[in-house]
């Protein structure tokens, strides 16, 4: 269980150089960037978020987007300052800033580090060109390999991502390029299906019948088994859907999402969720970098602030949770939830829940259609 | 309903106002029908006769006055059958009146028109210049023929560059038999040769005969509910008088009324103190509700009436009947209100309250046949606001059983366990197809493959002429479309019923995860129930979405499964990405399927949307 004296900070920086056409977060790509303003604006909002949650131990600070590697280092510095001021931080508090894998931000790497950075997560997304183009990347494939060289080289802790599934994709072309990638010898992987989003480039070609050759159910649930096997007898096991790890090196920033502890976000759309004088509070700040800066520099960013019911907490713990290989306690599920498990595991030819040692898990078999079970257990 | 009451709807000048004349005498009476085909021009021809007599003003004229409602105007069909009286100054020095009856032009309402052509002694034949005759106008104008009448051709959009005259006289005179050297050149549109159909209507029809001293005998022609007036009935006078204040009788259903109120229609209702032989009008008499007015019944006085009703009375029956359930299950209440609301203006349609455990509650429909299906259909999701789900369209199949009683079956979840039945028969009928050439061989397999009989082929120029005995189930299945569809349009069809015969028909049920499925069975030929069974479990497989386990998908006549499909189980369906900024994302997506799940209807185990029983149960499938 997440320590209650424990928080983790998200800082969100929303631009791009371009955006790409899968991806659907809060990302803009602007002609130019007034990164003093904009400095000046995240510690400001730091200092407001932090009075939310005074006398915490930070446990994790993760920049993410849009494109934080396109942050100058100097940024990235005032902000992990300033979080030193504001909160007593843990020995082992793990600091992630997402990279995208061009030679420019490459060059980047080490000045990170100084600032405080020590674990970074590179975009690498595909190992060749043709794909690479298609997930509308600006690296090479060789770029991105060579960024991911150099990370190595600087960081403590690294990360990539890949996408697979992806259009034209084989079974056998996937499997090839996870070995391959796994040679490069991460601590940590991400390995996500491509999901095709409403709002995105490619949610509008495939509404228009114009996004060809996707993998269609049968192959992308192979492909999915095919990750699980091969991480797992690289000594990657996945720890959550599409997160897989050396034992240990696990996200800590990520897993206080997946165990509902507390976290604040600051920066454009960034969301925080944290319990205060006994009560949980959702919060989240304004979407639109203009909007978000304006209402900064008037003094709050924040857009909205919620209670969380204890009807919603129960069903966030429980669709968090059962995304974890280690799963939920059954002390912190009600008693009606537990009572559904035997008829869920009913309806499927292996069980899709399982309940030891004090805990409600996902089966191998119930992982790749959560979503089905998780509307099974909460609707 | 409402539509229907404006039109009818006493104006402010015809309520005060009577005609002068009160009765015409006979010699200066013509009754007549328009004949023709849908596009053909008729509505466009009546509201030029009334316009050049001036029966309305200018300034009340709208094009095709004569069709009220939203859904005939839209589908250039006359459903009910309206009517308009015109007083015409012929070239003789005389003032005739003129009665048009405008019939209702489909084949679904046969029998309206059967009565309507009864009411009068001449019909005008329009056919389109440019276009021929079609199937639906040979039906209409044999029904003309054998009501006696008769009939002046009048060839309509003769301005048409596609005009061929000569070439569309030859077919009246090959394929109706009947002399068109005379035929009357018109362009409804631009008014051209009107003037020379009113004098072919008083010098070619005969006027009507009639005994004025004989007991009143008036023919029901046709009754709609308005709801200022209530029920307002169309009749014929035969013999005999009617005056306001009269009481009546009517002799089939017994009923007795007084005439409150005695009316011609210019089109709007102008009172008028008597009607005589010949004469054709409209009459109120506080009469509830429409059904209880029956076309084609007799007319007369409650006192010193006539003995012996008009022949050829035939209550309306349906043929084709279908349930018609809300989609959103809190909907009944108010589809109830619409059907009872509809019910009330025709009573040729019929239903009763039905339960499928798939669709839940709503109602089992009978209609005059597939186009009134649809009319009503619209209607309801139209003017009523309310989404349906229309199940597969069945006919009446005669079930004999082995102990000797028959059964009337129409809806086929009532078929009795299979071995209690000695045979069924099914409606049969005598569809007449013409078609140009090039797809005769395509219509030919079409009628082939529904288990059709060919009965006559001839030629008509380009157009064969093509009559078939084909089992009316596989008509309302989703013959019109596929006719349609292998002509490209360019068939016109009709048909009457011609009785029942014996066949081959079972009941074939659809199981779902091993449920039957009710709202999905349907009686089918046993020679063509595999091929019916598994385009149903194709087309289910398709629309229902994966679950957490395997569904089989299954068609089967009693006990035997003669297809199957198998719906794999769910293997991804998990979200890839799910991190802080996706909680609340994430939690709104799980909340927006509770609320898809009330659009879901539950069978066992298995959700099935219901745009799946909406698209299986889709005719064109």
């Amino acid at each position: 269980m997440t320590d209650p004296r424990h928080v983790a900070l998200y800082v969100h920086w929303p631009f791009c150089q371009a955006k790409c056409p899968y991806c659907d977060f809060n990302s803009h790509v602007v002609a130019g960037v007034d990164h003093s303003r904009w400095r000046n604006a995240l510690v400001a909002e730091l200092d407001r978020v932090a009075s939310d949650v005074p006398d915490r131990i930070l446990t994790s600070i993760f920049f993410g987007g849009g494109t934080p590697s396109l942050m100058q280092p100097q940024t990235v510095r005032a902000i992990i300052d300033a979080a030193r001021t504001r909160w007593s931080v843990a020995n082992d508090v793990e600091i992630t800033l997402e990279a995208n894998p061009t030679s420019v931000e490459a060059d980047k790497f080490r000045a990170f580090r100084d600032a405080g950075v020590n674990r970074v997560s590179v975009g690498l997304q595909a190992l060749n060109d043709t794909d690479l183009r298609a997930l509308g990347r600006l690296h090479s494939a060789d770029e991105g390999i060579r960024a991911f060289e150099t990370a190595r080289d600087v960081f403590a802790r690294t990360s990539f991502d890949l996408i697979y599934a992806r259009q034209h994709q084989t079974r056998e072309a996937w499997e090839q390029e996870l070995r391959r990638a796994i040679g490069f010898g991460p601590d940590h992987m991400s390995l996500y299906q491509l999901t095709i989003e409403p709002g995105t480039a490619f949610g509008d070609r495939f509404d228009r019948g114009r996004l060809k050759g996707l993998p269609d159910e049968d192959i992308a649930a192979d492909m999915y088994e095919l990750t699980q096997s091969i991480t797992a007898s690289a000594g990657l096991p996945a720890y959550e859907v599409s997160n897989h790890a050396r034992p240990g090196a696990e996200s800590l920033h990520n897993l206080t999402y997946w165990r509902a502890g507390d976290w604040v976000g600051i920066g454009p759309g960034a969301h925080g969720r944290f319990t205060r004088h006994g009560t949980r509070l959702a919060t989240e700040t304004f979407l639109a970098p203009g909007a978000w800066i304006t209402a900064v520099e008037s003094g709050n960013g924040e857009n909205n602030r919620q209670s969380v019911s204890p009807d919603d907490i129960q069903a966030e713990r429980l669709m968090m949770g059962l995304r974890l290989t280690e799963g939920v306690p059954v002390e912190d599920i009600a008693p009606d939830f537990l009572s559904r498990v035997h008829e869920i595991n009913e309806l499927m030819e292996s069980p899709a829940l399982d309940v030891s040692n004090g805990r409600l898990r996902v089966t191998s078999s119930g992982r790749p259609v959560l979503n089905a079970v998780l509307r099974e257990l909460l609707v | 309903m409402a539509e229907a009451g404006q039109d009818h709807a006493p104006s402010t000048t015809g309520e005060f106002r009577y005609i002068s004349s009160a009765m015409t005498d006979l010699a200066h009476i013509r009754n007549f029908s328009i004949v023709a085909h849908i596009d053909h021009g008729k509505s466009t021809l009546a509201d030029r006769l009334i316009q050049l007599t001036g029966t309305v003003a200018e300034r009340d004229m709208k094009d095709q006055l004569l069709d009220a409602m939203d859904i005939e105007r839209e589908r250039g069909i006359t459903i009910k059958a309206n009517t308009v009286r015109i007083e015409y100054p012929a070239k003789d020095g005389e003032t005739y009146i003129l009665n048009l009856i405008d019939t209702p032009g489909h084949v679904d309402f046969a029998y309206e028109v059967s009565r309507s052509m009864q009411a009068v002694e001449g019909s005008l034949l329009v056919v389109d210049a440019s276009q021929g005759v079609e199937a639906q106008t040979l039906a209409n104008v044999y029904q003309a023929i054998d009501a006696d009448h008769e009939i002046v051709p009048v060839l309509n959009k003769i301005d048409l560059p596609a005009a061929d005259v000569d070439r569309v006289k030859e077919q009246i005179e090959d394929v109706i038999g009947i002399d068109a050297s005379e035929a009357v050149h018109i362009s409804a549109k631009t008014g051209l040769g009107i003037p020379d159909v009113l004098e072919a209507i008083v010098t070619r029809l005969p006027a009507p005969k009639g005994d004025r001293d004989a007991p009143l005998k008036a023919m029901l022609v046709d009754s709609w509910y308005d709801p200022y007036l209530g029920v307002v009935v169309m009749i014929r006078v035969i013999d005999g008088v009617i005056r306001k204040g009269d009481m009546i009788r009517m002799m089939q259903t017994g009923a007795r009324y007084g005439i409150d109120k005695l009316s011609v229609l210019r089109p709007a209702m102008q009172d008028i103190k008597e009607l005589g032989p010949g004469e054709i009008g409209v009459f109120t008499a506080s009469i509830k509700q429409v059904r209880d007015t029956k076309v084609g019944d007799t007319i007369t006085h409650e006192k010193k009436g006539t003995d012996t009703p008009l022949p050829g009375f035939k209550p309306s029956q349906p043929v084709v009947f279908c349930g018609l359930f809300p989609v959103d299950t809190n909907d009944f209440e108010d589809l109830r209100d619409a059907i009872e609301k509809l019910a009330l203006n025709d009573a040729s349609f019929t239903y009763e309250m039905e339960t499928s455990a798939a669709l839940g509650f709503g109602f089992r429909c009978g209609f005059l046949g597939l186009l009134h299906l649809e009319v009503i259909r619209d209607r309801i999701e139209r003017e009523y606001d309310i989404d349906l789900i229309t199940t597969a369209p069945s006919v009446i199949y005669h079930v004999y059983m082995k102990d000797g009683s028959k059964l009337d079956l129409h809806n086929p979840a009532d078929m009795p366990d299979a071995t209690l039945v000695s045979h069924i028969e099914e409606p049969r009928i005598k569809a007449t197809i013409l078609v140009p050439d090039e797809y005769l061989g395509d219509v030919l397999k079409l009628c082939q493959d529904r288990r059709g009989i060919q009965e006559d082929l001839t030629y008509a120029g380009a157009r064969a002429m093509v009559v078939y005995d084909l089992p009316l189930n596989e008509v309302v299945f989703d013959f019109y479309d596929r006719l349609k569809s292998v002509t490209k349009g360019y068939a016109s069809f009709d048909y009457q019923l011609m009785g029942y015969r014996e066949d081959k028909l079972v009941k074939m049920q659809v199981l779902v995860n091993d449920e039957p499925v009710d709202a999905l069975s349907m009686m089918v030929h046993r020679d063509r129930a595999e091929m019916r069974g598994r385009a149903m479990c194709e087309k289910l497989k398709e629309l229902i979405p994966r679950h957490m386990f395997k569904i089989p998908i299954q068609a089967a006549i009693g006990g035997k499964v003669i297809a199957r499909e198998t719906l794999s189980a769910l293997r991804k369906d998990v979200t890839a990405k799910c991190y802080g900024g996706d909680v609340t994302r994430k939690k709104k997506l799980l909340e927006k399927q509770k609320a898809g799940k009330k659009r879901m209807r539950q069978f066992g185990k298995v959700e099935i949307p219901q745009e799946a029983f909406i698209n299986a149960l889709k005719m064109d499938s």
